[in-house]
């Protein structure tokens, strides 16, 4: 962040910025979310991007504790501690 | 100030950031295949770093895809549904070349093509899918592969496959032939034989298929088997290796296969043959005995040639099956690894997940999934995560399964395709 910030105070190309960041930052596991969800997919598989961080946690925690009922998620979420799926969920709502 | 000079500027100020930036912004990536590997990972290179010149080379000027044929046998999807071309991924900023590549030099590091001038690169990703390993099964060759299609590359051997079926005679019978591990799809048989029979209770009820298996054990197994002791009860039977499934060649002037124990006659055969990664990757050195590639877990670089990177079907990818799925989620791995390396910095540990959705019939669809790691240098199952659908779910989880399978298809070839 605080490099980003730097880097845009030397008035660095935008473009080629953020491009460079989505590659580098995507912590362990987030790049392979957009194998269903690409606001493509429809009929219940929904867009995960550009959402609020912790409705997304919340939404991922609860697939985990069974709160929300879930086919696949409940499955895939238990690949991941909780700051692990709080990374995944910053990343996710910072993406278009 | 030209955008260039200005991070030359900045690169002697040695931020590392910026230092990378400057690298990336000379590195040429060739991806040979454009499938689901190849695909996403050439537009996965160009959205991390813009600056790259990412270079496609696809021999086929169409791609049809293998997940929803087995649909397409069964006469439940027309053959359209799964024909897709590289037009998006050009238009994405990558550089399209339909040719076949027909050797890598990797010391020169170039890649020759067919009636193209050669390419150089920095940096090669090879995702050129499975072969059919015919002399692997005595008797089988393309030319037999028109008698006895194996339909596990789709098209013209997917509507051959289904024009067969359409054409026997009720009271037929159907005889499939899976092989032992590491094959494309592990859990496909399994679908395809489902949705056959599918066809056979539906249309010609008094028909028979027989699976005759490399194998004791196979992908989702519980939840197929209890399928089709429901759906298909006395019209699909599954030989397993212990009981003689095996087949060890294959006679199609008699139609008839060949096991350890017996000699089955068949009115249509559909044979799937062993398999090894496509045969660019032997030619550039990366492909091991095994026919199939070592990687990297971490980065995907081959551990035979460490300039050129595996996806996809040809990689062995440890717990990791060879779906469509797998391939996409390691192209993104591998395109984030790329980057990082041409920057001069390390890739951190990834992890990595796979889905495969199959239908056991209209309305009635099972999922597994697996989240994985690398542990001493292998993809590994992450123990409690994954797993397959619960063998007790409702009649209505069953349905939304089936519908998260087609939601799935429509993401995974927008995001490789465009
Ligand atoms: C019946 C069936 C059902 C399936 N169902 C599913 C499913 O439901 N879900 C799932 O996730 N997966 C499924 N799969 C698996 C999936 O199709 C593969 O895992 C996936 O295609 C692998 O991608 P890839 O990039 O490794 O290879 P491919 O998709 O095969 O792409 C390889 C490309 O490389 C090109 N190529 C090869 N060599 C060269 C060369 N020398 N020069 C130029 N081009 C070259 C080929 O023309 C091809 O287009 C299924 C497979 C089958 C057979």
């Amino acid at each position: 962040m605080r490099l980003a910030l730097f880097l845009t105070g030397l008035v660095l190309p935008g473009l080629f910025l953020p491009g460079l960041c989505w590659a580098m930052e995507a912590p362990p596991g987030a790049s392979s979310c957009s194998g269903c969800h690409t606001g493509a997919s429809g009929a219940g598989m929904v867009s995960i991007t550009g959402r609020d961080s912790s409705e997304l946690t919340a939404t991922m925690e609860a697939f985990r504790s069974g709160a929300r009922p879930a086919t696949l998620m409940n499955r895939l979420v238990r690949g991941f501690d909780p700051d692990e799926v709080k990374a995944i969920a910053a990343w996710l709502a910072v993406q278009k | 100030m030209s955008v260039v000079t200005r991070r030359a500027t900045l690169g002697a100020l040695a931020m590392p950031f910026v230092a990378r930036a400057a690298h990336a912004a000379t590195g040429r990536v060739v991806v040979i295949g454009g499938g689901f590997g190849g695909a996403s990972v050439a537009r996965a290179l160009h959205a991390g770093a813009p600056s790259l010149q990412v270079t496609l080379v696809e021999a086929q000027s169409t791609y049809i895809a293998c997940p929803f044929s087995n649909h397409v046998i069964a006469g439940l999807r027309p053959i359209e549904a799964q024909i897709f071309d590289l037009s998006g991924v050009g238009r994405a900023g990558v550089t399209v070349v339909q040719a076949m590549a027909t050797g890598v030099d990797p010391v020169a590091k170039t890649v020759s093509l067919q009636g193209r001038p050669t390419l150089s690169y920095d940096r090669l990703v090879l995702s050129p899918g499975v072969d059919l390993n015919d002399a692997a099964l005595p008797g089988y060759s393309e030319a037999a592969a028109q008698i006895m299609p194996h339909a596990w590359k789709a098209g013209a051997q997917t509507l051959l496959l289904r024009a067969q079926l359409e054409a026997m005679p009720d009271g037929g019978v159907v005889v499939m032939s899976a092989p032992a591990n590491p094959y494309r799809c592990p859990p496909g048989p399994y679908e395809r034989a489902s949705l056959i029979a599918h066809y056979l209770k539906t249309r010609k009820p008094r028909s028979k298929l027989i699976l005759l298996d490399a194998k004791d054990a196979f992908s989702k197994q519980k939840l197929f088997q209890q399928a089709w002791a429901a759906l298909y009860p006395g019209l699909l039977e599954w030989v397993s290796l212990s009981d003689g499934g095996k087949v060890t060649s294959v006679d199609p002037a008699n139609m008839t296969l060949t096991t350890d124990f017996n000699v089955q006659k068949a009115d249509v055969a559909n044979v799937i043959p062993p398999q090894r990664a496509g045969a660019i990757a032997a030619l550039a050195g990366v492909a091991d005995r095994s026919g199939w590639c070592p990687v990297d877990p971490i980065t995907f670089a081959s551990k035979l040639q460490p300039d050129i990177h595996v996806i996809g079907d040809a990689a062995i990818a440890g717990a990791m099956p060879k779906s469509a799925f797998a391939a996409n989620a390691q192209a993104k791995v591998c395109a984030a690894a790329i980057i990082r390396a041409l920057d001069g910095a390390t890739p951190g540990e990834p992890r990595l997940l796979n889905t495969c959705y199959s239908l056991v019939a209209p309305g009635y669809g099972i999922s597994v999934a697996g989240v994985y790691r690398p542990v001493a240098g292998v993809l590994t199952d992450i123990d409690g995560a994954g797993g397959s659908s619960p063998l007790d779910a409702p009649p209505d989880m069953r349905a939304a399964e089936a519908g998260y399978g087609e939601a799935w298809f429509r993401a995974i070839t927008a995001e490789a395709f465009g």
